[in-house]
């Protein structure tokens, strides 16, 4: 089971919720895989964190584990930690 | 006389202001979206129900809201402006909707958005999706006209002005910090530049000794709302008036302004009736480029001969030490036969004239910085 976790910035497209699980076993997920499920359940919520083209916002920044990747792309384990973060930004 | 409402978006989110039957006195309430960075908040002339807000974030994405209500409720654009990759393969994305334009009276759900960085889009379902207006965003000659990033503002280049002509839904105008003043007459499918008459100083003199065609810095363009023909703008390099009657040549109408306080500016407006009459905020365009009221001494200045000479109005404003300023989306003029005038300044106050600018009363002293007004006549 994937676990991801929300900033507060999500909040108007979760309802408040900071924490979502996703049941898998496969072993062949992507980061682009979970923000499209996270999509799918609410929906608006992708093109908030991914542009266009693909790329994770300037200004936010995806973990798997405690690893900060920027590349959706990367692979995401069956039992993976996903955490998005609004970067330590603004004023 | 009618109620006037104020639509304030900021760098903090949006406010809605009401006032009484004679603009005697002002409620503000809100705010909306606190915490978004709402660069413009548009009402519809076609329905009095509609309003558009582009909502930007210093995290997330760009998006736009539409309400149905007047602004009571808001629903999201389920597809925002976003670029496609473009002839070149150059892959943009959008970092903010900065500024909305409704399309033309005879369209409902036609409205127009521009983005930073430049770019125009188009949505026919009353905001709910957008569409890259093609042939601008993909003009074979699109990445000339815009110059590089670097020739914008602090905060990013940006399409602006977007203007549709009242006697021609064909006709649009649009301006780009930078890259200058292009317009159509096929409602968008080619484009030509408007810019001729207009200093680019931040350029070296060209060694033909030819003008520049484009790359320009308009900050802010209008069109008069009966007599489309009148055309005016405030440039980073200068104030500009254009009547197409007389050709295609903007004649430089700040140089009639007093030298010691320029003609350098943002925001500029137009009475609704007069053509020949506009305010402006002149800001402090010298040296280091302070972007402040000059010496700290806030005016508008005003002109009813169409820029031929210019009165300078800040009854009512703080006469020293006060280091504001107005930016481009951020003055607007209402309807009454005593015109109101409204301007939002940097450090979030909102300032109002009911006659015409000559006295000035504060409406609201502590919003976050001001990124737009707009007034909407209630009747």
């Amino acid at each position: 089971m994937i676990r991801v976790f929300l900033p507060s910035q999500l909040d108007d497209y979760t309802q408040g919720k900071r924490e979502l699980t996703m049941a898998t076993e496969r072993e062949d997920l992507c980061l682009a895989d979970v923000i499209a499920e996270l999509e799918r359940r609410h929906r608006g919520l992708a093109f908030r964190v991914v542009d266009e083209h693909g790329n994770i916002r300037r200004h936010i920044a995806m973990f798997i584990g405690e690893q900060m990747v920027r590349d959706l792309a990367a692979p995401v384990a069956p039992n993976a930690r996903v955490q998005i973060v609004g970067a330590l930004s603004g004023g | 006389m009618s109620r006037q409402q104020l639509l304030v978006g900021t760098r903090k989110g949006a406010w809605i202001i009401d006032s009484n039957a004679d603009r005697s006195a002002w409620k503000i309430n809100g705010p909306q979206h606190l915490g978004a960075v709402v660069s413009h908040f548009v009402a519809d002339t076609r329905d009095p129900a509609v309003r558009l807000m582009s909502v930007g974030s210093g995290h997330l994405g760009p998006s736009i809201f539409i309400s149905n209500d007047a602004g009571t409720s808001w629903r999201e654009a389920s597809s925002p402006p976003a670029f496609s990759v473009e002839p070149n393969g150059a892959a943009r994305s959008v970092d903010h909707v900065f500024w909305l334009s409704q399309g033309h009276q005879s369209e409902p759900n036609v409205w127009y958005a521009g983005t930073s960085p430049q770019g125009l889009f188009k949505s026919v379902d009353g905001g709910g999706t957008w569409q890259e207006v093609l042939g601008f965003n993909h003009h074979p000659d699109f990445f000339e006209w815009r110059g590089g990033d670097k020739d914008g503002t602090p905060d990013g280049p940006k399409l602006h002005s977007i203007i549709v002509d009242p006697q021609n839904k064909k006709h649009l105008l649009i301006a780009m910090s930078g890259g200058g003043i292009f317009e159509s007459v096929d409602a968008g499918e080619s484009w030509q530049a408007l810019n001729s008459g207009v200093a680019m100083d931040f350029y070296p003199p060209k060694e033909d000794g030819t003008e520049y065609e484009f790359g320009h810095d308009p900050h802010c363009l209008i069109m008069h709302p009966v007599q489309s023909n009148r055309l005016y703008h405030q440039n980073h390099c200068g104030l500009y008036a254009l009547d197409r009657n007389e050709g295609n040549r903007w004649t430089r109408i700040g140089d009639n302004l007093p030298k010691e306080v320029g003609d350098i500016g943002f925001p500029i407006v137009v009475h609704p009736r007069d053509p020949d009459t506009i305010w402006v905020f002149p800001m402090d365009g010298s040296g280091q480029w302070p972007r402040t009221s000059p010496d700290g001494k806030p005016a508008v200045y005003c002109s009813h001969d169409g820029g031929a000479s210019f009165s300078r109005q800040d009854k009512g404003f703080p006469q020293e030490q006060a280091w504001w300023t107005v930016k481009r989306q951020c003055m607007a003029v209402d309807q009454e036969d005593s015109v109101g005038v409204y301007l939002g300044t940097s450090n979030g106050q909102l300032w109002g004239s009911m006659d015409g600018g000559q006295s000035w009363q504060v409406i609201a002293l502590d919003l976050p910085q001001i990124y737009s007004i707009e007034v909407v006549n209630i009747p």
